[in-house]
């Protein structure tokens, strides 16, 4: 009986994953982009990167998937409650991801810009080259605790009726009627998921660590 | 098609009365989880082998489970063990085991950063080991703890919006019923948002006000010795 | 002086960290109203032996007897035993969060739970003494590393110590501010407050100590009284000790 109940569950974790395996680069990728914008990109943009980023992270998640999704099910496009439901969780994610690679970007600093611009490259070369690979390093461990946020936020899809984990615990909890075991059940899938998310990010964070570099 | 202000205003007072309960359940949360998160890092720093072990299962399960698995657990599961809360206890305790959890690990590194030396220092004049927690380590670790700290009434504000999916009558709550009322999600979800931003800039704001009337010559830099 | 049996007794005190020995088999006995130096190399266990004398750090084996009663029995509360034993440490180690008065005031108001006007009044009585009245209302931060020192001192005075261990008071001072804390010192030995001083100021020593204890490698090598250690030392390796502290006195002062 406790292996049907976690095989059942267990078929939802792959949805679980899909939707953090669309969440998480698109936020990652509208982050940089963000970031970028607002160190580099001028005084108006700048500004407007700022705003964006105060406006995502002062709405709780919840709130914003809800506005997101009904314009992307149905007001502006007519996506699947799955992609609606990711892609709104990756433009949530992309504020928060802003502000880790901002601040790394920061923590680089002007003193590297400016050694790259001496050796006669662009600023996109220098960018490019010499700052984000820095701040990516920098960034790993930051990033790795917004990764298994992400990864918690995914449950939040549930209110959309996303077949995901927590939705298949309580399918098994109103036809077995043992609903501890059923949520039980999910509170353990996602503890081993984001325990081993968290393992793996740790060693890449290990592996990528450059000599001396702080953080 | 009315415009996004009429809409606001037209259902303010409806919002409005959800947000006392926002407010009442962050509130809770918030001195719930102090009360716990404190008891967890105090049993994870100073107890023994057995409450170090309980305190840092408590800490990683409530910090590597989803908020709302752990709100549908309390709610739903616990019936199934002979034990019904109602929605707003289910919803007082998700919100306040979770922050504490959370709470712990804020302090926990502050108590780091206060170190052991101030501990052997109070030894020295005599006192025992709870006296020194209280009256030393404690009122330093607290201190250092706040600019980290500061951060979870407004995360807990936030979270506290996922218990409209057991129907909490908060402001999500609220917000969701004046959906189906009036067939405009859109329009009320982003109502709800705008005053959820409004909320999280007022607690903010009293946050920053706290940190600063807290602060003491020199404490801050205290780790730095 | 020493018809009276002695106020702090060490008996055959060893430590051991895991294969590395600290000190062995330690015996030393402190008098009332004298200052005894402990002077020796770095890493000689001078500073774990004064906090094994406090009890911050339990001996392997051996007895310590405070007043003739044995502190290092199990059944001994070691809280009211280091209330009688006061100590001051390289780094200060003020409390960060309290003024110099609360500094002051803490042991007296929560161990001894003495009223609080009785105990601003006394810790000010202390401060006095140590020269800081006027920095009572100052928090550690706003204070120098000599007054730091002293208020450290006006804190481990406040309990009525029987003893005072003093463990490198001055190391971690500049240059300038170690006379103002020595003063202190000097003082304390003057007014016939029991102390035990690990230092290497051996100015300080020469001037005040009643006796000289040298210790090397985990080992009392030679005691004896100032003059006997720095005029007429019985053991070579106290020769060169003190041959290789003067020497590096020379450059200080030069420098």
């Amino acid at each position: 009986m406790v292996i049907q109940f976690f095989t059942y569950i267990l078929q939802g974790t792959s949805v679980t994953l899909a939707v953090t395996l669309v969440a998480l680069p698109l936020g990652l990728i509208l982050g940089l982009a963000f970031a970028l914008l607002y160190n580099y990109g001028g005084l108006w943009v700048s500004r407007l990167a700022a705003v964006y980023s105060l406006a995502m992270r002062g709405v709780p998640p919840v709130a914003l998937l809800f506005v997101l999704y009904f314009l992307l099910s149905g007001r502006l496009v007519n996506l699947s409650p799955f992609w609606a439901g990711s892609i709104s969780l990756g433009i949530i994610s992309s504020a928060y991801q802003m502000e880790i690679l901002r601040g790394a970007l920061q923590a680089v600093g002007e003193s590297q810009m400016i050694a790259a611009r001496a050796i006669g490259m662009s600023r996109f070369q220098a960018i490019r080259y010499i700052i984000l690979p820095q701040a990516i390093r920098l960034a790993i461990p930051p990033w790795s605790n917004e990764a298994s946020i992400v990864l918690k936020d995914s449950s939040l899809v549930y209110a959309l009726g996303v077949p995901e984990i927590l939705r298949r615990a309580q399918q098994l909890s109103a036809t077995t009627q043992q609903p501890f075991l059923a949520f039980g059940a999910a509170a353990l899938i996602y503890f081993i998921l984001v325990f081993l998310a968290n393992r793996g990010l740790d060693l890449l964070a290990e592996k990528t660590k450059l000599p001396n570099a702080a953080a | 098609m009315i415009s996004f202000l009429e809409f606001f205003v037209r259902y303010f007072p409806d919002l409005l009365s959800g947000i006392g309960m926002t407010l009442l359940l962050t509130a809770e949360g918030i001195l719930a989880g102090l009360v716990l998160g404190l008891a967890a890092t105090l049993a994870r720093t100073y107890g023994g082998k057995f409450w170090r072990s309980l305190a840092i299962a408590y800490i990683e399960l409530f910090r590597g489970t989803p908020l709302l698995v752990q709100l549908f657990l309390l709610y739903y599961g616990l019936p199934g063990l002979g034990i019904a809360l109602s929605r707003e206890w289910s919803a007082f305790l998700a919100l306040g085991l979770n922050s504490g959890a959370y709470q712990a690990e804020y302090l926990r590194g502050s108590i780091l950063a206060v170190g052991e030396e101030q501990m052997l220092a109070a030894r020295a004049i005599g006192m025992s080991k709870w006296q020194a927690i209280f009256y030393i380590i404690l009122p330093q670790a607290l201190r250092l703890a706040i600019p980290a700290w500061a951060n979870e009434p407004v995360s807990l504000l936030k979270a506290s919006s996922v218990v409209f999916l057991i129907a909490v009558p908060e402001l999500m709550t609220r917000a969701k019923m004046i959906a189906s009322r009036t067939y405009d999600p859109i329009r009320s979800y982003l109502a709800a948002a705008v005053l959820y931003l409004i909320l999280v800039y007022l607690v903010d704001a009293a946050m920053k006000w706290l940190e600063q009337h807290t602060r003491l010559p020199g404490l801050s830099q205290a780790r730095q010795k | 002086m020493r018809e009276f049996p002695p106020i702090l007794q060490a008996k055959n005190l060893t430590k051991t960290y895991g294969e590395n020995v600290i000190f062995k088999n330690i015996s030393l006995d402190v008098y009332k109203g004298e200052t005894i130096v402990i002077i020796g190399p770095s890493g000689t266990g001078k500073s774990t032996l004064l906090r094994c004398l406090n009890l911050l750090t339990p001996v392997d084996s051996g007895q310590i007897f405070l007043e003739g009663e044995e502190i290092t029995a199990p059944s001994v509360n070691q809280d009211q035993v280091r209330q009688k034993i006061g100590m001051v440490f390289q780094n200060f180690l003020l409390f960060n969060h309290l003024t110099a008065l609360g500094n002051v005031m803490v042991g007296l108001t929560k161990v001894k739970k003495m009223p609080h006007n009785q105990a601003k009044e006394k810790a000010l009585q202390e401060l006095e003494r140590v020269g800081l009245a006027d920095r009572a209302h100052h928090y550690p931060a706003q204070l120098s590393g000599g007054q730091q020192q002293r208020v450290a001192i006006a804190r481990a005075l406040a309990m009525d110590p029987l003893v005072m261990l003093f463990d490198e008071p001055t190391s971690a001072l500049d240059p300038e501010l170690i006379g103002e804390v020595l003063g202190v010192m000097e003082q304390l030995a003057h007014e016939h407050m029991t102390m035990l001083v690990v230092t290497h100021e051996m100015g300080f020593a020469r001037e005040v100590a009643d006796r000289i204890i040298f210790m090397e490698k985990g080992r009392i090598v030679e005691e004896g009284t100032p003059e006997d250690l720095f005029e007429r030392p019985q053991q070579a390796r106290t020769r060169e000790f003190l041959g290789r502290i003067s020497e590096l006195y020379g450059k200080r002062e030069k420098g």
